[in-house]
């Protein structure tokens, strides 16, 4: 169905710390692996022994080199980037078959592969380039926020968390409702800034990105003595006299 | 945006089916239409069989054709799923016009309804068509005012280029018509001109710095991407036509598809006979090989804004 719901009872999403993602792409892998083990179809690689291999991936980290407008010290962020599942999500309203729906219960956005025609429509309706038309099966792919680990009862507890967040060496991704003011997810977004990829959109993305916090590695930024301190005066008169002895 | 030569030539060649079927049905109630088996043959012919192709033609886009029933499904959301239900609503009227016109049925007195209402269901399958590019908020070059008021205009001046040629050819030459004709040809033609000038000097809201929302440090440029082969996103969203090559085009299609045309149903205005019926067929391949040439840059100019996370500082 592809009306949007009024409303949903849990937004289930992510929060990625681009202070501390390192960019070692573990996330991407972990993916991929759950998705090609899981109960929907492999995750497509075309050509994947040959030249020109490529392949459908739900989770890519691009890396931004941000410098700033006086010249200053730049610095690179690792920016990881799968379906932020918006609330006004366009890809949902402009599926033909129904193939493209949101969840009420938990507002994961997903594709039911048996009715998909991959007519690519979502694809071109989301700018966070979310979804991919896998040639192979002939029909659009996405992140499903792991919904087959998440209420998955043969799962550990600690485990019923998405195969990235699993995975992820520092602690960058996290996982939870962002509806609930009091889940930690939520506290770290208010705690630390977390923002929307492109708000001026409208698309209201669930997924929040907290931002690099400042760094202290320039000697203007350190937390040195901006100044040497003044030469011993008459209050120091022993330090005085060592200074006059060695200034010979 | 990758230009699908199966939706180019869907829009194209279902643009001017629908747009000869407006001036079918309009020039129908004003009783300007040739009579006789054989008109009937060759106008709905070419109607219905332009449609049809086109139609045919846009599910070669499809990953998996053999579903794409169950496109009629979702009209309260999608444009896609409303044009799907407004293409085949158009055929019922259309085709009674159709058998009505080569005597297999007497319409008596419903005509008039089945013509105002295969003119109106076709007007409004072009509309459909054009929404679903002009809602696309992520493609500045299609979401704007310009792209539904383009799609009708051109569809018509196809519709009535083909027509007119037909009158010709039936000997039933009608000068309102041929000006009509020619008007409809000038305003595409300013109203492209428009459109291209829109583009080239406006661009998206958006840009890297909104995208990564790390404009805040400083200037955002890509570094490295996410990974070293080429991905669908690159291919489908990342297709770019030098500038150099899209405005050699932009006069192919603006002269041969718009200005040429003008001339010759001038001409064959005033020749007539069997040479005006040529030249206005001449006018009616060219209007249709610039339409082809136009929707092929509607493609290839228009950029998304998923490349602000692949190197783009503005799309």
């Amino acid at each position: 169905m592809t009306m949007l719901p009024a409303g949903t009872t849990k937004k289930l999403g992510l929060v990625i710390d681009l202070d501390t993602c390192v960019g070692c792409h573990a996330c991407a892998v972990n993916c991929k692996e759950w998705n090609t083990g899981g109960h929907m179809a492999p995750l497509t690689d075309l050509s994947a022994y040959e030249a020109g291999q490529e392949g459908i991936w739900f989770n890519r980290i691009h890396t931004f080199e941000v410098t700033p407008e006086d010249g200053g010290c730049g610095q690179t962020v690792n920016f990881p980037k799968s379906c932020l599942h918006c609330e006004d999500a366009a890809c949902v309203t402009v599926c033909p078959t129904g193939a493209s729906f949101k969840r009420a219960e938990d507002g994961i956005v997903l594709v039911d592969e048996s009715k998909c025609i991959g007519c690519k429509l979502c694809s071109w309706a989301c700018p966070y380039g979310a979804r991919e038309f896998d040639s192979d099966v002939g029909v659009m792919k996405k992140c499903t926020l792991c919904i087959d680990r998440i209420y998955n009862e043969n799962l550990e507890k600690i485990d019923r968390v998405p195969a990235c967040v699993s995975t992820c060496p520092v602690n960058a991704r996290h996982f939870g409702d962002l509806s609930d003011p009091g889940s930690d997810v939520s506290k770290l977004v208010a705690e630390r800034g977390g923002y929307d990829l492109m708000p001026e959109m409208g698309y209201k993305p669930t997924n929040k990105y907290l931002p690099p916090r400042p760094r202290r590695n320039t000697a203007e930024t350190s937390n040195g003595p901006s100044e040497l301190p003044p030469l011993p005066g008459e209050d120091q008169p022993f330090l005085k006299w060592v200074n006059r002895i060695l200034s010979r | 945006m990758h230009p699908a030569y199966s939706v180019i030539f869907f829009t194209v060649s279902s643009g001017a089916g629908y747009g000869l079927l407006v001036v079918l049905g309009v020039l129908g109630l004003t009783d300007s239409l040739p009579s006789g088996f054989w008109f009937g043959v060759v106008a709905f012919g070419l109607s219905l069989g332009a449609i049809t192709f086109g139609l045919l033609s846009s599910t070669y886009h499809l990953g998996r054709p053999e579903r794409s029933w169950r496109a009629f499904s979702q009209w309260r959301s999608s444009w896609l799923s409303r044009e799907g239900v407004a293409a085949v609503a158009t055929y019922v009227p259309a085709t009674l016009l159709g058998a009505g016109a080569i005597d297999l049925i007497d319409l008596g007195g419903t005509a008039t309804f089945l013509r105002v209402t295969a003119a109106a269901l076709a007007l409004t399958t072009i509309y459909c068509t054009a929404m679903i590019y002009k809602s696309l908020e992520t493609i500045h070059q299609w979401h704007n005012r310009w792209t539904v008021p383009n799609y009708l205009i051109l569809g018509l001046a196809a519709g009535a280029a083909w027509m007119n040629f037909l009158l010709l050819a039936f000997q039933s030459s009608n000068h309102a018509f041929s000006i009509f004709t020619m008007l409809m040809l000038a305003l595409s033609l300013m109203c492209k001109m428009r459109y291209w000038t829109f583009i080239d000097t406006t661009a998206h809201q958006s840009n890297a710095e909104s995208a990564t929302g790390l404009g805040h440090l400083g200037k955002v440029r890509l570094f490295e991407g996410p990974h070293t082969e080429e991905n669908y996103l690159m291919r489908e969203m990342g297709f770019q036509v030098a500038r150099a090559h899209a405005l050699k085009l932009r006069n192919y299609a603006r002269v041969c598809g718009l200005v040429l045309p003008i001339f010759f149903v001038l001409a064959a205005e005033y020749t007539g006979g069997t040479m005006g019926a040529a030249l206005a067929l001449l006018a009616a391949l060219m209007m249709s090989v610039g339409m082809i040439i136009e929707r092929w840059l509607f493609f290839a100019e228009a950029k998304h804004v998923v490349t602000l996370y692949y190197g783009k500082e503005r799309a």
